[in-house]
């Protein structure tokens, strides 16, 4: 086995297309992989010492966060988390302090778990990927990235260099909520994001809302985003939106959550979670 | 397997040792360098024995390569105490008797420094937010708490 530590993303990618390579950013879900034998690498590119990779910068009014930057560097970064909380909080639910001294908001997208707390409210942000190869860059909805448990859309060489989070409009609020039977530590059973801009009289002018464990890849339910558009979120809204993230969930059944517990939770979640995001965007509830 | 050849600084001491690519960052403290502070408890980053901080950032050293470490600044459990003189969190945690087996303890020292660099006033309950991190099987946690706040006190009035 080696250790790799690239200097520039061509590099990377070149090292990225050998047999069993694997990429470090933070390592917290890799280095569990290899000390359980699920992973076995040949070559740990270590992309930590590219350019920009740990930089969070402002990119066309919205925040480029690079791959290798942590959960708590995210946290600590003042506008960011004005203009993103949710993406941010959700970030921040991923493990301990320990952890998000280390972890990514790339790695818990690229380690492609159902229940990964740092993708639902990605996906409610429009966040894009930008990817880099062997042929170069390219820019990808993220979205599109997880493809089932444990899998993504990256093709061989490839990596998550950044991610884009676009320019807020005024009056815009997210939040990002999950259920988990403790207070801290725990993998969500459910999850739920909501994205929210108001006009200026407080109604809904649009709406994504995105959940997470409750299928083989969190998902957008763009049903339930349309359920807000035009209203002030009034009880009938709120019905609408759970009754339509309900209808979205094809989850699991396991010893963490059952199916029905799973489906009712998601849809108590985006409730709460649309409140959340509503007073955010200067709404009042 | 080609070792690495690893220069560091750890509690503030330049520090080099080589090791496997795929050898952690506690194992490389531990056998290589031999501070045995930091402890493996599960090895997987949920119990938090094995804390250290890594260029100031608390972080589980199981889940940091050992290679990471080239030109970065380690702080262990090690570094705590000046000498003879324990660290203020040392002293409280034998006040309080915060602890019983003592493996999760420096774990949890280290923790509380890095949330005490930060928080300086912190409430209970961001105390039991930050070191949720660090399973104690013993205390209950309620005297750790207790440690960890007159502490704080200790070193606000300092």
């Amino acid at each position: 086995m080696r250790y790799a530590i690239p200097k520039t993303a061509a590099e990377a990618a070149s090292l990225l297309m050998e047999e069993a390579a694997r990429v470090l950013a933070g390592g917290t879900d890799l280095l569990v992989q290899m000390k359980s034998g699920a992973r076995s690498p040949e070559v740990i590119v270590d992309i930590k010492h590219l350019p920009g990779l740990r930089d969070i910068s402002r990119e066309d009014g919205g925040f480029r966060i690079g791959a290798a930057v942590s959960g708590a560097e995210m946290q600590e970064h003042a506008d960011l988390v004005a203009a993103w909380p949710g993406v941010v909080e959700g970030v921040n639910l991923i493990g301990s302090t320990q952890i998000q001294g280390r972890a990514t908001m790339a790695g818990n997208l690229c380690n492609g778990s159902p229940a990964a707390d740092g993708v639902p409210a990605q996906i409610a942000a429009q966040a894009v990927v930008r990817i880099v190869g062997p042929k170069g860059e390219r820019d990808c909805p993220v979205a599109e990235i997880p493809t089932g448990p444990g899998k993504i859309s990256l093709g061989r060489g490839e990596f998550v260099a950044s991610i884009l989070l676009p320019a807020r409009p005024e009056r815009s609020g997210d939040a990002y909520l999950r259920f988990i039977p403790r207070t801290e530590m725990d993998i969500a059973v459910a999850g739920a994001a909501v994205n929210l801009v108001l006009a200026a009289d407080g109604t809904v002018d649009q709406a994504r809302v995105a959940l997470g464990a409750v299928a083989p890849t969190a998902m957008l339910v763009e049903e339930a985003g349309a359920a807000l558009v035009g209203t002030k979120l009034e009880q009938p809204a709120l019905d609408a939106l759970a009754k339509a993230c309900e209808a979205a969930c094809k989850p699991i059944d396991d010893k963490r959550g059952t199916v029905e517990f799973r489906t009712h939770v998601a849809g108590v979640l985006a409730r709460r979670a649309a409140r959340i995001a509503y007073v955010r965007a200067g709404g009042r509830a | 397997m080609k070792t690495l050849h690893v220069s560091t600084r750890v509690n503030g001491d330049e520090t080099d040792f080589v090791c496997a690519p795929d050898e952690t960052l506690l194992d490389a403290l531990r056998n290589r360098i031999g501070l045995t502070g930091a402890k493996e408890g599960c090895g997987t980053g949920d119990c938090g024995a094995c804390s250290v901080t890594l260029n100031g950032r608390l972080v589980c050293s199981c889940l940091v390569l050992a290679a990471e470490a080239e030109g970065a600044e380690i702080g262990t459990i090690e570094g705590l105490a000046d000498g003879d003189k324990l660290h203020v969190l040392q002293q409280s945690f034998l006040d309080h008797a915060a602890l019983q087996c003592g493996i999760c303890t420096p774990g949890i020292l280290v923790a509380s420094k890095a949330l005490l660099e930060k928080h300086p006033e912190p409430t209970d309950e961001e105390v039991r937010y930050w070191l949720a991190g660090n399973l104690c099987r013993c205390t209950g946690y309620d005297k750790i708490i207790r440690a960890v706040q007159d502490a704080a006190q200790k070193l606000r009035s300092a």
